[in-house]
C-alpha cells in the first residue's frame, strides 16, 4: 500500500494542500501531484475495474503509457471518461471515478467472468467473432446483453461540453518532441546553428527521466540540475521556444505535425481560457526525441493492483514523494530495474528481493544493491503473484533451461511488485510519418531504421530523425550524443551550419545486457498463461495470443484484430513487444518474421474538441448572410440552408405553420405582388473580345448573338453532356455579360469557367469575376409589380415597349442604383432589381413601403419553388442529379443545333443520352387531388405485393399542393417519359397502399404565358 | 441618395486589451484584371490610382489609403476613396481601352476587417496556415489564403496593423470568429509571432 514519504518529491509543493474527490471520497494532495500519485499517496491501490473480466486494477504506470488507472473526471458538463490518472494533473476540486465496476469498485459482480475465465475462457481469443457462428437469437438475447453490459470503456459524457478550444498554426525550422535530455541536447544543438526551434514537452515538466536518474551525473551535475540548467540556457536564446503541456500527437508528410496542448486541464474552467490546443505545425526539418517505455514481465496475476513498472516505482518516489509499497519485490531481466531498489531503498522501503531471470549478474549496480544486503536472486522468476484486490505476496522459483520450473518455490511477502522487461523506444511518431523500423536482437527493441529510407520532406530529403533513447541509445551519454548528431543534422537539412558539439561528460553506471524472457513460467491452472496478462487494458493473455497462433493467425495485424492486443485508448504501448514476441514463439519464427503493428496518429487520444477546435456553435460553419438577413431574422423568417446561405423558406406570421405561411405567400405574390430576396443567386462577370465565343461553347444555346441589354435562360453542361447548373445571361455590352448562376452553384462555375479559361482555352481573350457578393437582388413578382416599382419611384421607363420581357435597363429605383431586368420564374409578370449590396436594405424596405398599399408581402424560397413548380420550370438539384441532359427536361429549345461545339454536345450526340427511353420530364396529376406524392417515390412497371422486388420505371422530382390551382401537382423523370402520356402510374408506398397519378404537360398553370405581360 | 452600408455596419470589437478588430470596409474598391507586366497597365495604375503597380504578393498604399494590392498574376484590387470609384473605373477603363481589360467596382463586395494590436498575427495564426513570421509576411506582403474556414486576403499594414478581405456576405462569420479566439484568456503568447517587423 502506498504512503507518502517524509521529504522528498520533486515535483510536488508540500506547503500546498489539495483537496480532491475519488469515487465520492474526499482525499488530499499536494500541488504537483497527479492524480495517480496522489491516490497511491492515499493508500489507493485498487484504482479500477479492467474491460472484459472486471478484475481489479491499480496504477502501472507513471506517464501516458499507462494502460489500466482511466477514470471519469469532471463532473456535469464536464464530465470526461478514460482519462489516464498518471497524466491528470491534480487540481482543488478534482472529481475522479473509477470505471468499470458495477455495482461498486470493491464489489464486482463482472469479475466472476475472471472466475469462470479460469475454467473455461469466457472472453478468450476471438470470442466477438466466434459468437457470430452460435445461433442468432443466441446473440440476441446472450452475447450481445451480456457484452455490453460487461465490456465498454467508461461512459460517455451525456451535457454539452461548455470549455472552448482552439486551433493554432505555427511554423518553424526545426521541431524537436520531447523535453528530456534528449531533446534540450538537440535544441541546443540545432538553436545554436541559428535555426528557430520548437521543443515540446508532453507533460508540465522538462527533463523527462533526468529528474529521476539523480545518480547520473552531466557535466558534473547530477541529471536533474544539468537539466535546469540547459533549460535555462534555451529560455534565454531568441531563437528558441519551449512549450511544456504539448504532446506530439501525429507527424505527417512534409515536415507537418500535430501537436495537443493541454491548456487548462490543470486549471479547469478559467473564462475565456481555451481547454485545449491544437497545434498544426508546418516546419522544415524534426527531431523525435520521445524516449523510451518500459515493459512489464508476463507473470501470472501480474495484473494485480500493486504490482507496478519498476520505473514507475522510482519516479513516484523521487518525482512526488510516494512509495508505493512497504515491501517491495523487483522482478527483471536487466540492470535498470535495480535503480528502483536503490530509491526504494533510499526511500526506507524495504525491498524484499531483486528477481532477476538472467543466470549470472555482475555489474556495478547490481553490485552496490548487493551491498544493501538485498539479495539478489539469479536465475528465478515470479512463478505467481498472489492475492485478492491488492498484492499480498509473491512464488519466487527457479527458472530451467528448458523454461519451466525447477524446485519448490519461495513464497515473499509483499504489497508491491515491480517489474521490468526492459525498454522499448517510443517509436510512434517516427513511425507516423513512414519511418521504418528494425529489430534490434541484442538490445530486445525496435528501433528506427533510417538506412531503410527515413519519411521524407517537400524538398525530397529526410525530414525527421529520431535522437537519443527513442533511437535506442538508452545510456545517457549515449543518449546525449545520439541526440546532439539528430539536432546537428536537422539545423543542417534546414540550411544551417551547426557548430562542432562539446558534448557534456557523462558519469553512469555501467549496465550488464538485457536477457530475453517474454514468458515467466508458472504452474496448474496458471501453466497455460490465462492469467499471464499482455495487454492489460484489453485484457489479453499470454493464452490468447497462443491460441490465436493454434487457430491460424500468422500476421501481428490479423492477431492484433483477433485478439484486440493492442487497441484501445492506449494502443498497446506496454504490451506490443510482448505479444509480438510470444506470437512469434508460438509460431516458431522470429520477432522480424512477425513484423509490427502500424503505429497511427494520435499518439495518446486526444479530445474531439481540440479536433474541432473553433468551429463549434454559431463558428460551427460559416453562414453567408445577404444584405436584408437581418431583417428577414426580425420578421418572422424560417431558415434552411442553400449552398452556404440561409434563406428564408417562408416568413411565419403569429399562429401559422410552415404550409399556411407557404400558401399566403403564394397566393399573394399571383393576386397581388410580393418580393422575395434573390440576392444569393449567383453573378458572374464575363469581360473580354473572346467572352461572346467563350460563353457559346460554355452554354448549350447562343449567346453571341444575344443583344446587348438583353437577357437569356442559359443552360451549363458537363463535358459529359449533364445539365449542372442555369440561370439567365444578360449581354452588358459588346464584350461583356452578366451570368447568373443557381445560389448554390455559383462557385462551383466560377471555378469551371476559370478551368476551361486556364487550362484549355487559354488562347482566349476573357477575364471572369465572381461578383455575387457585390448585388443584392430583390425579384417582385405579381400582377402589381409595376405598380410598387412606379409606387416606390423610379427614372426607368417600365412599358412593356421600353422594357420587353427578357432585356434590362439601368437607372435609379427609390433613390439607389439599379440594374432592372423584366425576368421572371414565376410566370407572373416580374422584375429582378439589382443594386449595389450596400443599398440592398435601404431598396428593400423602399419597396416594401411603397408597395403596403399594394398589398406587398415577402416571399421564401418555398413560395418560389411552388410557383415554378406550376409553371413546370425546373430546379438544378431537384430535377436534375448529375445523370440528366437537358433534352431529358424537354429543354431541346435552349440546346443549339446550329453551333459547331459546346461543352457536353458531343457526348449528348452519344447512343446512350439519345435512345428513346430515357428517364424524361413529365407532370403528374394524383387521382386523389387532395393527395401529395412524396418526394422521391418510386413509379413501378408492375406492383406486387408489399416486400417483393418490383421494377422502377421513374421517380418524383418535384411535388407540391398547389395553392394556385387547389391541387396537388408533381413533376417526375419517368422512363420514356415523353410518349406516356395520359398514362396512370402506380406508386407503391411502405404501407402498402398504391398511390397513382396521370402523366401529364409539366406545365400546370397559365400555359399561355397571359400573366406574365 | 442613401448612402451604401458595409454587412458590419463599421462595428469594432476589442476582444482583449489592445486587440482590435474594426470593420474597415467603406472604401472604394476596384477590381483589375490585366496583363500587370504591360507597362501602359502599370502606368495607369500609377497615374489613376496613385500608387505603384505591386510586385507579386505585394500590397502597396499610399499615405491617404490609396492602395494596390495583388490578388493573382493578372488581378490586382485596387483602393481609392469611395466617391472617386466611379471616376477612377471610368479613367481605368479608358486608358485601358484598347488593352483586354477587366475594370469592375466591386466597393460592395467585400468585407476589410482591420486588426491591431501586438497580438494580432497570433490571432490570426489561429485559423490560417499562412507562415505570419515577421520573415516570412514583412510589412507590405499581401496572401491569399484561407481564415477561419473562408477564402481570404491577408496584408501586413504596419508592425502590428493587418487587413484582411473576405466575401461580404461572410463578414459576420469572420468578426465573429475574431471576437472569440481572440478573447482574453486565450493569449498562445508564441515568441515567433510577437517579434516586431
Amino acid at each position: 500500500m502506498g504512503y507518502r514519504l517524509e521529504t522528498g518529491g520533486r515535483l510536488i509543493d508540500r506547503a500546498t494542500e489539495i483537496s480532491f474527490r475519488f469515487n465520492g471520497q474526499t482525499l488530499t494532495g499536494h500541488a504537483g501531484d497527479t492524480l495517480a500519485s496522489a491516490l497511491l499517496a492515499n493508500g489507493r491501490t485498487l484504482v479500477g475495474r479492467s474491460f472484459k473480466y472486471h478484475r481489479p486494477r491499480g496504477i502501472l504506470a507513471s506517464g501516458a503509457e499507462e494502460p489500466n488507472a482511466l477514470m471519469g473526471v469532471g463532473t456535469g458538463n464536464r464530465f470526461e471518461p478514460n482519462q489516464r490518472a498518471t497524466t491528470t494533473e491534480l487540481f482543488p476540486g478534482l472529481e475522479s471515478q473509477s470505471q468499470n465496476h458495477w455495482p461498486s469498485l470493491e464489489t464486482d459482480i463482472g469479475s466472476l467472468n475472471a472466475a469462470l475465465a479460469g475454467v473455461a475462457p469466457v472472453f478468450s481469443a476471438g470470442f466477438y467473432y466466434k459468437t457470430f457462428l452460435a445461433p442468432r437469437v443466441a446473440w440476441k438475447h446472450v452475447f450481445e446483453p451480456v457484452i455490453r453490459q460487461a465490456a465498454g470503456l467508461g461512459k460517455a459524457p451525456s451535457e454539452p461540453d461548455p470549455d472552448t478550444y482552439e486551433h493554432f498554426h505555427a511554423h518553424t525550422d526545426v521541431l524537436i518532441i520531447g523535453g528530456g535530455v534528449a531533446g534540450i541536447t538537440a535544441t541546443r544543438q540545432a538553436a545554436e546553428a541559428g535555426a528557430d526551434v520548437l521543443l515540446i514537452e508532453q507533460t508540465a515538466h522538462f527533463g523527462g527521466r533526468a529528474l529521476v536518474e539523480e545518480e547520473t551525473l552531466i557535466d558534473g551535475l547530477p541529471a536533474p540540475e544539468w537539466t535546469a540548467r540547459e533549460i535555462a540556457a534555451l529560455e534565454a536564446m531568441p531563437n528558441v521556444t519551449l512549450r511544456s503541456r504539448v504532446m506530439g500527437a501525429g507527424l505527417y508528410d512534409h515536415g507537418y505535425a500535430l501537436l495537443y496542448e493541454r491548456v487548462s486541464d490543470h486549471k479547469p474552467g478559467q473564462p475565456g481560457v481555451p481547454r485545449h490546443r491544437l497545434w498544426r505545425v508546418r516546419t522544415k526539418q524534426i527531431v523525435v526525441a520521445t524516449g523510451a517505455i518500459e515493459r512489464p514481465l508476463t507473470v501470472a496475476n501480474n495484473d494485480l493492483p500493486g504490482v507496478m513498472l519498476a520505473s514507475a516505482v522510482r519516479d513516484y518516489v523521487r518525482l512526488w514523494g510516494v512509495c508505493p509499497g512497504n515491501k517491495v519485490v523487483i522482478s527483471a531481466n536487466n540492470d535498470d530495474a535495480y535503480r528502483t531498489a536503490l530509491a526504494l531503498h533510499g526511500a526506507g522501503a524495504e525491498v524484499r528481493a531483486v528477481v532477476d531471470v538472467r543466470r549470472a549478474v555482475t555489474g556495478p549496480l547490481a553490485d552496490q544493491v548487493r551491498a544493501l544486503q538485498i539479495p539478489v536472486l539469479e536465475g528465478h522468476g515470479i512463478a505467481k503473484i498472489k492475492g485478492g484486490k491488492q498484492v499480498e505476496a509473491v512464488e519466487v522459483a527457479r527458472l530451467t533451461e528448458a523454461g519451466g520450473i525447477g524446485g519448490a518455490g519461495n513464497k515473499l511477502s509483499c504489497d508491491c511488485v515491480a517489474l521490468s522487461g526492459g525498454w522499448s523506444p517510443v517509436v510512434h511518431l517516427y513511425s507516423h510519418c513512414g519511418g521504418k523500423l528494425r529489430w534490434d536482437d541484442e538490445a530486445l527493441m525496435f528501433r528506427p531504421a533510417p538506412e531503410r529510407g527515413g519519411p521524407i520532406g517537400a524538398d525530397g530529403g529526410v525530414s525527421t530523425r529520431c535522437g537519443g533513447a527513442s533511437n535506442g541509445h538508452l545510456g545517457t551519454a549515449a543518449c546525449l550524443a545520439d541526440a546532439a548528431r539528430a539536432g546537428g543534422v536537422a539545423a543542417a537539412a534546414a540550411g544551417f551550419v551547426a557548430p562542432a558539439m562539446d558534448l557534456p561528460s557523462v558519469e553512469e553506471a555501467e549496465e550488464a545486457p538485457i536477457e530475453a524472457h517474454w514468458f515467466t513460467p508458472s504452474r496448474d491452472a496458471l501453466a497455460h498463461g490465462t492469467k499471464h496478462f499482455v495487454d492489460f487494458q484489453n485484457d489479453v493473455t499470454a493464452a490468447d495470443v497462443r491460441l490465436a497462433a493454434r487457430e491460424g493467425y500468422e500476421s501481428v495485424e490479423h492477431t492484433k484484430r483477433y485478439t484486440t492486443l493492442g487497441m484501445a485508448t492506449d494502443q498497446g504501448k506496454t504490451s506490443n513487444i510482448a505479444g509480438l514476441a510470444l506470437l512469434a514463439e508460438a509460431l516458431g519464427k522470429q520477432i522480424p518474421e512477425v513484423g509490427t503493428t502500424t503505429f497511427r496518429p494520435p499518439y495518446t487520444p486526444i479530445s474531439m474538441g481540440a479536433i474541432a477546435g473553433s468551429a463549434k456553435g454559431p463558428l460551427f460553419k460559416a453562414i453567408r448572410q445577404t444584405p436584408m438577413h437581418g431583417w428577414h431574422a426580425e420578421n418572422g423568417a424560417d431558415f434552411e440552408p442553400v449552398g452556404d446561405w440561409f434563406r428564408p423558406f417562408c416568413y411565419l406570421r403569429p399562429g401559422e405553420d410552415r404550409h399556411a405561411a407557404v400558401t399566403r405567400e403564394v397566393l399573394n405574390t399571383r393576386n397581388r405582388v410580393g418580393i422575395l430576396d434573390a440576392s444569393t443567386l449567383g453573378k458572374i462577370a464575363v469581360t473580354g473580345p473572346d467572352a461572346p465565343k467563350f460563353l457559346d461553347r460554355i452554354y448549350t444555346n447562343t449567346m453571341s448573338t444575344l443583344k446587348v441589354g438583353r437577357c437569356r435562360y442559359g443552360l451549363m453542361c458537363t463535358e459529359n453532356g449533364f445539365l449542372f447548373d442555369d440561370g439567365v445571361v444578360v449581354r452588358t455590352g459588346p464584350e461583356s455579360y452578366l451570368c447568373h448562376t443557381t445560389s448554390g452553384g455559383a462557385d462551383r462555375v466560377a471555378a469551371h469557367l476559370e478551368e476551361w479559361l486556364q487550362t484549355e482555352w487559354w488562347d482566349l481573350n476573357v477575364y471572369t469575376a465572381n461578383v455575387t457578393d457585390q448585388w443584392a437582388q430583390i425579384a417582385v413578382a405579381g400582377p402589381e409589380a409595376r405598380a410598387i416599382l412606379t409606387a416606390a419611384g423610379t427614372d426607368i421607363d417600365l412599358s412593356a415597349e421600353a422594357l420587353p420581357f427578357m432585356s434590362y435597363l439601368e437607372g435609379q429605383i427609390a433613390g439607389v442604383p439599379v440594374r432592372l431586368f423584366r425576368i421572371s420564374f414565376s410566370g407572373e409578370m416580374a422584375f429582378e432589381i439589382a443594386t449595389p449590396a450596400g443599398h440592398g436594405m435601404a431598396l428593400w424596405q423602399a419597396l416594401l413601403d411603397a408597395g403596403e398599399p399594394l398589398g406587398v408581402m415577402p416571399y421564401g424560397t418555398e413560395a418560389l419553388h411552388i410557383m415554378r413548380a406550376e409553371k413546370g420550370f425546373i430546379m438544378i438539384g431537384d430535377e436534375t442529379d448529375g445523370t440528366v441532359t437537358p433534352q431529358d427536361l424537354g429543354l431541346h429549345w435552349a440546346v443549339s443545333k446550329k453551333k459547331d461545339d459546346f461543352l457536353g454536345k458531343r457526348a449528348q450526340e452519344r447512343i446512350d443520352l439519345t435512345r428513346p427511353d430515357r428517364k424524361q420530364l413529365v407532370g403528374l396529376l394524383t387521382d386523389n387531388p387532395q393527395v401529395v406524392l412524396p418526394d422521391g417515390a418510386h413509379a413501378v412497371a408492375e406492383t406486387r405485393e408489399a416486400g417483393k422486388p418490383m421494377v422502377t420505371i421513374g421517380h418524383v422530382t418535384s411535388t407540391y399542393m398547389s395553392p394556385t390551382l387547389g391541387h396537388s401537382i408533381a413533376m417526375a423523370l419517368i422512363e420514356g417519359g415523353a410518349q406516356r402520356m395520359g398514362e396512370s402510374l402506380k406508386f407503391p408506398m411502405e404501407d402498402g397502399t398504391i398511390l397513382r397519378a396521370t402523366v401529364v404537360d409539366p406545365v400546370f398553370y397559365d400555359k399561355e404565358g397571359a400573366r406574365n405581360v | 441618395m442613401s448612402d451604401p452600408v458595409s454587412a458590419l455596419m463599421g462595428e469594432r470589437v476589442e476582444p482583449r486589451s489592445g486587440l482590435v478588430c474594426s470593420d474597415v470596409s467603406q472604401r472604394g474598391q476596384i477590381t483589375l484584371k490585366a496583363d500587370l507586366e504591360i507597362e501602359a497597365v502599370r502606368a495607369a495604375i500609377n497615374e489613376v490610382v496613385g500608387v505603384v503597380c505591386p510586385d507579386p504578393r505585394g500590397a502597396v498604399f499610399s499615405e491617404d489609403n490609396r492602395g494596390a494590392v495583388w490578388m493573382a498574376g493578372d488581378e490586382l484590387l485596387l483602393f481609392v476613396p469611395r466617391g472617386e470609384v466611379a471616376s477612377v473605373t471610368a479613367d481605368l477603363t479608358e486608358r485601358l481601352a484598347d488593352l483586354h481589360a477587366m475594370v469592375l467596382d466591386v466597393s460592395d463586395a467585400r468585407a476589410i476587417l482591420r486588426l491591431t494590436g501586438s497580438d494580432a498575427a497570433e490571432t490570426l495564426a489561429k485559423g490560417t496556415p499562412v507562415d505570419l513570421r515577421d520573415a516570412a509576411f514583412p510589412i507590405g506582403l499581401a496572401r491569399r489564403t484561407h481564415l477561419a474556414g473562408l477564402a481570404v486576403g491577408i496584408w501586413r499594414r504596419d508592425a502590428d496593423v493587418w487587413e484582411v478581405v473576405c466575401f461580404r456576405s461572410y463578414a459576420h462569420h469572420l468578426f465573429a470568429w475574431v471576437a472569440q479566439v481572440g478573447q482574453s484568456g486565450a493569449e498562445v503568447q508564441h515568441a515567433p509571432l510577437s517579434a516586431k517587423a
